[in-house]
């Protein structure tokens, strides 16, 4: 039971990763300018490599010989357990970079928090994967701040961004009662403590940014249990494409 | 969409301790701040690197080159300005 519980935890964990990886390259050769084209793509790998750790615990776990490509190229929508947040297409980049940001936020205190977690193997992926994830949250930050306190078309669209963004947050903190189990033997943190960092680093950069939490608070969910927007489906086509088409394909 | 380009600036990368810092190309940036980080991203993204500088171009005062002759040839003829003359004593390492 224990097992099952943290495979479902680490699944979650790696499909966040996976997808947002998969959202932010396709910036590769769009960025806005070469620079950020390269930091977007570098950032974007770094989620990747997250994710094949993630998956290949995950698939460990499960115990069925499945590795992250398994799990990455064989499985459909509704197995997928990523926050909706993280499938939301790019739009400009001022929505890119605050959907990363608002990720970033509630990705680096869960690992810091997770490097104390009982369970081994969880701690040093998290002690890896944090030093990426605190780099991302600066970069990010730095970029909510410029383009909010920045021109007025900038602000809007970062004010844009946010409102549109801001009702996929909550998914991120949810927790199954399974979780309970992890989070009672010390293997998971507890959402409510990282949502409390994430609330202090959103408010402080927001306001920073001279930007404003919308007011209306109302918010989807549904990824956490496979259920997603019409988006996951067109980027899962492309990101399976090779695999579904030339099975057991290797390059 | 503002058409004005971000400024210009040089990026030195110390390759690893007790080394300088060398040039290593330059980038575009509308701070430092986000010089640093593109820097980062763009010259260290295969391990090249434990320390970065950059230097907005514009404060970077360049010698003209057509002065090279004046500046350099003169030094071309003093080859007693190298330390060729010396013999090195049995045992000194590192020279």
């Amino acid at each position: 039971m224990k097992n099952e519980a943290l495979y479902n935890y680490v699944l979650r964990l790696g499909d966040d990763s996976l997808i947002l990886g998969q959202r932010l390259g396709e910036w590769c050769g769009h960025g806005p300018i070469l620079e950020e084209d390269i930091a977007m793509t570098n950032i974007s790998l770094d989620l990747i490599g997250q994710a094949m750790s993630l998956l290949d615990y995950a698939g460990e776990l499960d115990g069925q010989g499945k590795d992250h490509d398994d799990l990455a190229f064989l499985r459909f929508e509704h197995e997928y357990r990523n926050a909706l947040l993280v499938e939301q297409p790019n739009g400009d980049f001022a929505n890119t970079m605050m959907r990363q940001f608002l990720f970033d936020a509630f990705r680096k205190p869960l690992y810091e928090k997770m490097l104390a977690s009982t369970d081994k193997q969880l701690a040093a992926i998290a002690e890896k994967s944090l030093k990426e994830t605190r780099y991302h949250l600066k970069h990010t930050s730095e970029w909510i701040i410029r383009m909010g306190d920045g021109t007025d078309e900038s602000h809007q669209r970062a004010q844009t961004a946010l409102d549109l963004l801001w009702r996929y947050t909550d998914e991120l903190f949810s927790e199954t009662s399974d979780d309970q189990l992890l989070i009672s033997a010390g293997i998971a943190p507890s959402m409510l403590d990282v949502k409390a960092e994430w609330s202090k680093t959103v408010k402080e950069v927001l306001q920073e940014a001279t930007l404003v939490i919308p007011t209306n608070n109302w918010q989807f969910e549904g990824g956490r249990r496979g259920v997603h927007s019409e988006h996951l489906g067109y980027l899962l086509a492309e990101l399976q494409y090779m695999q579904r088409a030339y099975p057991n394909m290797k390059w | 969409m503002s058409n004005r380009e971000w400024p210009l600036w040089e990026v030195f990368i110390r390759s690893k301790q007790g080394l300088n810092h060398k040039h290593v190309g330059s980038l575009r940036a509308p701070d430092a701040t986000l010089a640093l980080e593109n820097a980062r991203d763009v010259y260290t993204r295969r391990s090249e690197g434990i320390s970065i500088w950059v230097v907005e171009s514009n404060y970077i005062h360049a010698s003209d080159p057509s002065d090279a002759d004046a500046m350099f040839e003169p030094s071309d003829t003093k080859v007693y300005r190298h330390p060729t003359f010396y013999e090195v004593p049995e045992g000194i390492k590192h020279m």
